[in-house]
């Protein structure tokens, strides 16, 4: 089959590679139909993350039919169904899974050991997204295995196209917990840093969830106008000081909710902290930029709270973690629970509150992603969202 | 908004320049003084360690810095610097003038190489640019945003997403103990 193959920094490719088979009778294996580029497989392409080996087969957002399924996965599986997989496998009964934790579920991840070494206890496989997190084949593929498919699927009912429910699978419910984790009131100001596919979809959350006022920080203009069509106040960060805006669309008191829509490849602004970053991420005296957390620290309103979906990879230098304990700062932070949100967001697309292919801007053959994951790394031709047809 | 490519052939140029300046000015801050003294400039080896700091920082920031651009005009900036420098060393007082010469030439060498990678890097800028898309339809919502916002204020959330009611703002002057139904004495 074709699948897009991780070869090195800045070198995926469309390679022919041998078809996955059932490896244990939970497992399934999905024909897809429609899959797509996410922000957190940049990290990879740029190689930020850790633990990428040459030939691993990348993408976690992705969808199809059954085509096949495991002896034990038959009652909750059927061939020929339609499905939307999530990018976080998860086995549905142990400790950390009964409590809807399913980004932690502590058997998923075949690499265990390694991830306990690392991480100090183990969190869930992923699809196609390093070997701390079970080395698993990803889905920018005509095939893929799902482990543990009994659990890690959602259906999909009639009507819907792929791309209304694509998302499912992994930005729709990652901008919801984002939302979701700040606990949202009427008066709240929730700020929001990043209007990628990601950012956009925390921005139409924190709406749904009724945010007295979302406003979205970015430096594209394109993503800035999209974040507006939102419900989004805009704030381009290279022309104006996010501190004083955010400050005065609060009475100068900061807003209650801030969100880092942009993880660990923070651009460089005009600020000295982040270009430090960048020049400290090139010599590799550290992994991350955390220019984001910092701006949010400072700007939030005491007690109020940090909600982190962007991904960060390993260490980040020089955060103030005196002023958060001062302001007496709440963080939520982590991989999505996707199948925690999933049934009640599908209602919202069938009632038709939402319809998330808003995003979508490029749709192309799996044979041309290589070169996608470049035009949506440079936001070249307006992209913000990639999907991708094997 | 500087648009860049961190992958164009400009931009290599520019990678290359900066793997070049942090040669040139580790060479020049550790060896400085062997290197006035080859140039018959005994007197400036303070200054061209100096140098090599400027030339460390602008290859760092070609390398790691998102837009190549300004760090390419440092260096040119820098390289007049260095022209004025050894231009007082080439006249026929200095018994090393041969030297100061040869070094004279390789900076004006690395002058044209920068000024080539800047009108590259300023072209593909130029070749880049077409207005940005306009996504303002692109809502998402069936209606218009004030009509959305609160429809899913009662979605299913867990206690655990939620914030400790202890910790919740509460409206002015309504502290979490004076919301208690207040106790007659
Ligand atoms: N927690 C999860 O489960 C989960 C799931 C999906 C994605 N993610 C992460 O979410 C993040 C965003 O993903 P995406 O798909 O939207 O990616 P993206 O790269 O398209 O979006 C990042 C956006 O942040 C903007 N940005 C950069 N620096 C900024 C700054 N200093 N201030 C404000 N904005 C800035 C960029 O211009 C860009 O538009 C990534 O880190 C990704 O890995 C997390
Ligand atoms: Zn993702
Ligand atoms: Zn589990």
């Amino acid at each position: 089959m074709r699948a897009l193959v991780w070869h090195g920094a800045n070198d995926i490719r469309c390679d022919t590679v041998p078809d996955p088979q059932i490896e244990h009778p939970r497992d399934a294996i999905v024909k897809v139909t429609t899959c797509a580029i996410c922000g957190s497989d940049l990290h990879l392409h740029d190689h930020f993350m850790p633990g990428m080996e040459k030939g691993d087969i990348v993408g976690h957002e992705f969808m199809g039919e059954v085509m096949e399924v495991g002896a034990e996965a038959k009652g909750a599986l059927k061939v020929g169904e339609r499905v939307v997989v999530p990018f976080t496998i998860f086995c549905g009964e142990c400790d950390q899974c009964k409590r809807g934790n399913y980004s932690v579920c502590e058997r998923s991840n075949r690499n265990k050991a390694l991830a306990d070494k690392v991480f100090g206890h183990t969190t869930a496989g992923l699809f196609g997204y390093t070997h701390l997190t079970g080395g698993y084949a990803g889905g920018q593929a005509e095939y893929v295995r799902v482990p543990f498919a009994d659990h890690t699927h959602i259906k999909v009912p009639n009507g819907l196209t792929d791309e209304q429910v694509l998302f499912l699978g992994d930005i729709f419910p990652t901008g919801w917990q984002a939302a979701a984790q700040c606990d949202i009131q009427p008066t709240d100001t929730v700020a929001i840093w990043g209007c990628g596919p990601v950012g956009q979809m925390t921005i139409r959350s924190a709406v749904l969830l009724g945010a007295k006022q979302v406003v979205a920080i970015d430096r594209v203009a394109e993503r800035l106008s999209m974040a507006k069509a939102g419900g989004a106040i805009t704030i381009n960060f290279e022309e104006e000081s996010v501190v004083e805006r955010l400050n005065e669309l609060t009475g100068g008191k900061g807003p209650e909710k801030c969100i880092d829509a942009v993880g660990m490849e923070a651009h460089a602004t005009a600020t000295l902290d982040s270009m430090m970053d960048r020049a400290k991420q090139a010599l590799m005296l550290e992994s991350d930029r955390a220019h984001v957390l910092r701006e949010m620290m400072y700007v939030c309103r005491p007690a109020g709270t940090l909600s982190i979906p962007g991904v960060y990879g390993g260490l980040v230098d020089k955060i103030p973690f005196g002023m958060s304990m001062n302001k007496g700062l709440t963080w939520r932070m982590g991989q999505t629970h996707v199948n925690r949100w999933t049934d009640d967001l599908l209602h919202r697309i069938q009632d038709g509150q939402i319809d998330p292919s808003f995003v979508i801007t490029h749709t192309e053959p799996l044979e041309n992603g290589p070169e996608m994951y470049k035009t949506f790394r440079d936001k070249r031709d307006g992209c913000i969202k990639v999907v991708l047809k094997p | 908004m500087a648009l860049y490519d961190r992958s164009s052939p400009a931009d290599s140029m520019a990678r290359g320049l900066g793997w070049f300046s942090i040669g040139l000015g580790a060479a020049e801050l550790v060896a400085g003084r062997s290197l006035a003294r080859w140039m018959g400039m005994e007197d400036k080896s303070a200054l061209i360690r100096a140098y090599g700091l400027r030339e460390i920082t602008a290859g760092v920031g070609l390398l790691a810095l998102g837009d190549p651009k300004p760090w390419i005009w440092g260096r040119v900036a820098g390289d007049a610097v260095d022209i004025a420098t050894l231009a007082s060393a080439v006249g026929d007082d200095n018994p090393r003038a041969g030297n100061a010469r040869i070094a004279l030439g390789a900076v004006m060498a690395a002058t044209a190489l920068d000024l080539v990678c800047a009108a590259k890097l300023h072209q593909e800028e130029t070749a880049a640019w077409s207005p940005p898309p306009d996504y303002g339809d692109r809502s998402g919502f069936a209606r218009p945003v004030d009509a959305m916002r609160g429809t899913a204020s009662d979605a299913p959330i867990g206690d655990d997403m939620r914030t400790p009611k202890i910790l919740q703002f509460q409206p002015a002057g309504q502290s979490q103990a004076s919301s208690q139904p207040s106790r007659a004495f």
